[in-house]
């Protein structure tokens, strides 16, 4: 018992129960929907997840440092259609200067709300919920009421959403779900072993004390805002290869998808807690969900925004209420086993005397 | 009190945060008066109320939130939960009134869950109400689907769009009732006492006495209502409902109460600096209508000023920090001198 609390850590625990949830969710809808488990609904929902699960990552990076980042959904837009744009204009641009462009506009724009939030003091919602706004009006501004439209865009990046790396039959692994996945592999390294990751967490559980360990607190909320800033200029540029149609009303609502992916998949902005990987599997759950809904004809699938409201609810709910026990559990066992020495330890001297 | 303390006082005043936003309000005024004649007419100034009546009412109650240390980002999305409701009451065949009690009931409803799972579950208020925003906008949509819904009764269109007493339509006079009502409970009553007591610490209020799982309810409940309440008036001076009914509007309402001077931190605001900052950016929107500027830039404007709002007061506190920090530092060397 004592040696499986050792291996096991909350965060796993959490983790599988989304992955059982998953499972679950898949099951039952299987039950409702003919042929539910295709091969094009797996590379469907495989392409979308792709897409928030790279915005996801982002969000994570904020989200541990107590933040948020609400301005997502505007910064994948505003990308989209820029880099749209410019292909548009010049179709001989080479595809990974187009990607690099993508990400380097996103990491300004992500710099924009850094600046203000570490530098400025500025409470993240507010900063954010701001430029929401703000690079909203900038695309609907920039765009003037027009469209990026598939036909103007060079073939490469047509062809980009259906190019695969390995395929088992019909069910194809895309390029952009490897994207996604490398994404998050490398985010999660980061995470767990670079002395930045490690920081992260340690500005999410303690603020302060960060501060008082001479942590250089405030450039490494900066950079936080900036890498998910470029994460979602690069999955603007996946947006775009997606949908080759762009208007100005692109990535509209994305940062609430990825606050609900962060939020289900355990990331946490009170504790220092989460991870990338749980990230991807809050994304997963979230995306089948929606993506299912669209299919169940029974039901209207206007229900999306209301079982997606509530079920970050749930997940909050679940996180302060059964995960903080099971933390004080994980503690308090320990804290016990160790009293427990020392009352055998005091046994033996008494016997001794 | 002599004369010299008394224009000491207004010197004060004038150098606080109300004071740079009554110049402000001043020079917008001057401003757009210049451009347009019409401007001061009492019709223009009506109905550049009218036009956000709705988000300014809302903006009183999310002043008590924000001074309390708390947020509801749900408002907009009740808004239009509640006239989604009544416009499917409607069309389903019940009455005008009593749709407008189920949506006054669906607004207290929604107001007691945001407060249930902040007040007496303990989740941060920011991640609930941004799941309730989704939540009750995804039960809004799943009333009306993609209908826009109409053709209400004549009396109930004439109650949001003409004026009831003088030139006064009813939603003005239910705004400056709920602003005199909120002057008198936020400082001149305990509850409001305690409404500041929380928004500084809530440790402390707890540890004197106060009962602050039950200011929080009440305080989220009576969100809901009133935010149920715009949605209804809102529908009555649109005519018409849709799904997307005041979507967005959160921004507006925030933007109002921050400008005000409230600190985003909880535990200071007045209710003179929101009205004042509440006309700021109604004359602010009209200028700009009249400058024919477009609405999507007004949203960015209000963006920024939204940022600003909190940005100006924490950069001059940074300022007077550091030259505190310099006197100080200053001083012992003196001494040594």
């Amino acid at each position: 018992m004592r040696g499986l609390r050792h291996r096991i850590r909350p965060e796993q625990v959490r983790e599988s129960v989304i992955v059982l949830l998953t499972v679950v969710v898949a099951f039952l809808f299987s039950t409702q929907i003919d042929n539910y488990f295709s091969a094009r609904f797996f590379n469907r929902v495989s392409t979308s997840v792709a897409i928030i699960a790279v915005v996801a990552v982002g969000q994570t990076l904020v989200f541990l440092t107590r933040n948020y980042d609400l301005s997502v959904g505007s910064i994948v837009g505003f990308t989209a259609y820029f880099v749209g744009q410019t292909l548009t204009h010049n179709n001989e641009i080479a595809p990974l200067v187009a990607v690099l462009l993508a990400i380097g506009l996103g990491a300004m724009m992500g710099a924009f709300n850094g600046v203000l939030v570490a530098y400025g003091r500025v409470p993240a919602v507010i900063v954010t919920l701001g430029t929401l706004a703000l690079y909203r009006t900038i695309l609907v501004e920039y765009s003037d009421a027009q469209t990026v439209l598939t036909a103007l865009l060079p073939e490469w990046i047509l062809d980009l959403p259906r190019a695969n790396i390995v395929s088992f039959g019909d069910v194809d692994i895309r390029l952009m779900v490897g994207v996604a996945l490398v994404v998050v592999i490398l985010f999660q390294l980061v995470l767990k072993y670079l002395p930045y990751g490690r920081r992260l967490y340690a500005i999410g559980s303690n603020p302060d004390a960060a501060e008082i360990a001479g942590f250089p607190s405030q450039r490494i909320v900066f950079l936080a805002f900036v890498l998910c800033g470029a994460l979602s200029g690069l999955a603007g540029f996946m947006f775009l290869a997606r949908f080759g149609n762009i208007t100005v009303v692109a990535g509209l609502g994305l940062e609430l998808s990825s606050i609900a992916a962060v939020v289900v998949g355990g990331v946490s902005n009170q504790g220092g807690a989460g991870t990338a990987t749980g990230a991807l599997l809050g994304a997963i759950l979230i995306d089948l969900i929606d993506n299912s809904l669209i299919r169940w004809p029974e039901i209207s699938e206007f229900w999306r925004d209301a079982l997606l409201g509530l079920l970050i609810l749930l997940a909050v709910a679940a996180d302060a209420v059964i995960m903080n026990r099971l933390r004080n559990l994980w503690t308090r066992s320990e804290l016990q086993m160790e009293a427990e020495a020392d009352v055998s330890i005091a046994q033996e001297q008494g016997s001794h005397v | 009190m002599s004369s010299e303390g008394f224009l000491l006082r207004i010197w004060r005043r004038f150098k606080s945060w109300e004071g740079l936003l009554l110049v402000v309000l001043v020079v917008i005024i001057a401003t757009n008066a210049e451009r347009s004649p019409a401007y001061l007419s009492i019709g223009n100034q009506i109905n550049l109320f009218q036009l956000s009546i709705e988000k300014i009412i809302v903006a009183l109650i999310m002043a008590f939130l924000i001074i309390n240390a708390e947020i509801d980002l749900s408002v907009a999305s009740m808004m239009g939960l509640s006239a989604c409701l009544l416009a499917w009451m409607y069309e389903r065949g019940v009455p005008v009134p009593v749709g407008l009690l189920l949506g006054l009931l669906v607004g207290v409803l929604g107001g007691l869950f945001n407060g249930f799972w902040i007040a007496i579950v303990g989740l941060p208020s920011l991640v609930v109400t941004l799941a309730t925003l989704i939540m009750y906008r995804g039960l809004a949509r799943v009333l009306l689907e993609d209908r826009s819904i109409g053709h209400f009764p004549e009396w109930f269109d004439a109650l949001g769009q003409q004026s009831l007493v003088g030139p006064l339509p009813l939603a003005m006079i239910v705004f400056f009732l709920l602003l005199a009502l909120a002057i008198v409970i936020l400082q001149y009553s305990a509850f409001g006492r305690y409404v500041f007591v929380i928004g500084n610490s809530s440790d402390v209020a707890r540890y004197s006495g106060v009962k602050v799982r039950r200011v929080k309810m009440i305080l989220f409940t009576a969100a809901g209502a009133i935010a149920a309440i715009a949605g209804l008036l809102f529908a009555a001076r649109l005519g018409a409902v849709r799904g997307d009914l005041a979507n967005g509007f959160e921004l507006d309402v925030i933007t109002m109460v921050l400008l005000g001077g409230v600190s985003i931190f909880g535990g200071s605001g007045s209710l003179f600096g929101v009205f004042l900052s509440i006309l700021i950016v109604l004359n602010l929107r009209n200028g700009m209508s009249l400058a024919n500027i477009t609405g999507h830039v007004q949203t960015g404007v209000i963006g920024v000023l939204l940022i600003l709002s909190v940005l100006v007061p924490n950069l001059a506190n940074q300022v007077r920090d550091t030259l505190n920090r310099r006197r100080q530092a200053g001083r012992p060397q003196e001494a040594d001198a």
